[in-house]
């Protein structure tokens, strides 16, 4: 099945292509960042809202928006569920690899839209520190 | 679900009519054409039958047919087996003209004879519409000009290369040359509906394949003109006058002859009906904003409507399109496996943000006037959708 996917898209990828979770932009976020360009083609902006508990921050929130494709939104959209509710010290530790993994897999040419994803969120928990802090 | 398949440049589903006729190739005349039985004879007849067909509708001589797997190897034989060919009494390095928008089997194969040191290539540039002049062409002759290859119509933009006018100019051209140049074209996205006629065309090689006029996968012809010195490069039992090797596929050549048969019937008639949906989908879709046509307004063939979509990725289109079950292409760099943007659009001078947004949509027999009504309606959504989802 692995080699399969080296070139389709695994049917969560398709799903949260389909239905992505946490889109749209979002009003006065805690955090905001822009990764990729438009040369490479995909586009992402995340938003987070950190809500700070008695043990720490929080991701009360995380949104996006993604122009690219269907891995990119995917990725977008299976990054944003994976982090949201989390610590920003756990968030922080998400890694590419762990959302290829929930995603069920991404074929090798799309494995830099994870990247994307990855990058955007440490991204948006920087511009949330650099208001803050 | 009804299916809408708007992708017929890429594949063409099996005319019914085509398969009944190739159906009792599998089965019962399923003799090897090259033996003595009366199978054999069977197969044989049915396959010089076909031959007469493909030679009637090219308008060449039977022997100047030769069977292949597919457009790819067609291309490939041409090439290769040209250069091969003259290379025995070649001094200097023969060259060889292209154009930047052709097909990958033409620009692969005349880059693997330049790896090898075989050849030397000039690469012509297009303008906006994917054009090539008549002028560039004939400024980049030189006196080891071998080959000159330009496709007939491009696959991804529909543009009609001026192939007759090529030949014309290489044919004067031969007449105060020592060394001849041969000339040959893709026609693979015109046969369908233009005027495929090799002499009217002043070809010398013309590849064709067969899944795009509703015939199967995996059947192509070459035509070489008489007299158009040729390497085989398939070696093996001689089959195909010993031009190429291998079992003759009966079923599919037949399939073939049937298919060639079938758009001679309906050639203009289709084309005409075609263009006038092909016509109203692209009036349509330039409404819709920041949507333009790629390709030449008008010099395209019948059956290609193609785009480019600001601020949309073009595989994100194809994927929500086919949701719905409408079926069209991208060129978009992320549905190549190189991830890098569309040759063809980038020789034609789109930048790299734009050719993302690239989609096709390409007509064929069984498409209708409700289809395209519901794909503008369908893809104005997907559109609109997209554009939501993406960051300002």
């Amino acid at each position: 099945m692995t080699d399969f996917f080296d070139k389709l898209y695994s049917p969560i990828v398709l799903e949260h292509f389909a239905n992505p979770k946490n889109m749209g932009a979002m009003r006065n976020p805690s955090g905001v960042a822009t990764v990729g360009n438009p040369v490479c083609g995909d586009i992402m902006k995340f938003y987070i809202k950190v809500e700070t508990k008695e043990d720490g921050e929080y991701l009360k929130d995380v949104k996006f928006q993604t122009l690219g494709c269907g891995a990119a939104i995917a990725s977008s959209s299976m990054m944003t569920q994976l982090v949201k509710g989390k610590s920003l010290k756990e968030a922080k530790k998400i890694t590419r690899k762990a959302i290829v993994d929930a995603l069920g897999g991404l074929p090798p040419a799309k494995i830099h839209c994870s990247v994307l994803a990855d990058q955007g969120l440490k991204k948006a928990i920087k511009n949330y520190k650099s208001r803050n802090h | 679900m009804k299916s809408i398949y708007l992708d017929n440049a890429a594949t063409t589903p099996l005319d019914v009519q085509v398969f009944s006729t190739m159906k009792p190739y599998f089965q019962k005349e399923y003799g090897n054409a090259s033996e003595f039985h009366i199978l054999g004879r069977d197969a044989r007849l049915a396959i010089e039958q076909a031959r007469e067909k493909i030679c009637h509708f090219l308008g060449g001589k039977s022997q100047e047919i030769f069977f292949t797997s597919c457009a790819t190897e067609a291309i490939n034989l041409a090439h290769k087996g040209l250069i091969e060919a003259l290379r025995r009494n070649f001094k200097e390095k023969p060259h060889v003209i292209t154009t930047a928008i052709e097909h990958k089997a033409v620009l692969e194969s005349l880059d693997h004879l330049e790896r090898e040191g075989a050849v030397e290539i000039t690469v012509l540039p297009v303008d906006k519409w994917g054009r090539i002049t008549l002028k560039s062409l004939k400024d980049s002759i030189l006196p080891n000009t071998v080959l000159v290859s330009v496709m007939y119509v491009n696959n991804e933009v529909g543009t009609i290369e001026p192939i007759a006018s090529i030949g014309r100019f290489i044919r004067m051209t031969n007449k105060g040359r020592k060394r001849r140049i041969y000339f040959h074209t893709d026609a693979t996205q015109a046969i369908q509906y233009l005027n495929t006629k090799v002499n009217y065309l002043g070809v010398d090689l013309l590849s064709l394949t067969g899944h795009k006029i509703y015939a199967p996968k995996g059947i192509g012809v070459l035509y070489v003109r008489e007299g158009t010195p040729l390497v085989r490069q398939m070696d093996g039992g001689s089959q195909e006058s010993g031009m190429r090797s291998g079992t003759e596929n009966t079923p599919s050549i037949v399939a073939l002859g049937k298919a060639v048969d079938l758009v001679s019937i309906c050639r203009v008639s289709e084309s005409s009906r075609v263009k006038q949906l092909r016509d109203k989908l692209i009036s349509e879709l330039l409404k819709i904003p920041e949507v333009s046509l790629t390709g030449h307004p008008k010099v395209r063939a019948p059956h290609i409507a193609s785009f480019v979509v600001k601020n949309v990725e073009g595989e994100a289109v194809v994927l929500l399109l086919s949701a719905s079950r409408i079926f069209i292409s991208s060129g978009s760099a992320c549905t190549s496996s190189s991830l890098t943007a569309s040759h063809v659009l980038t020789a034609m001078g789109f930048p790299e943000e734009l050719s993302h947004g690239s989609v096709r949509f390409s007509l064929g027999r069984y498409t209708k006037e409700k289809d395209i009504n519901f794909v503008v309606a369908k893809f104005t959504k997907v559109v609109q959708r997209l554009r939501k989802m993406s960051p300002e």
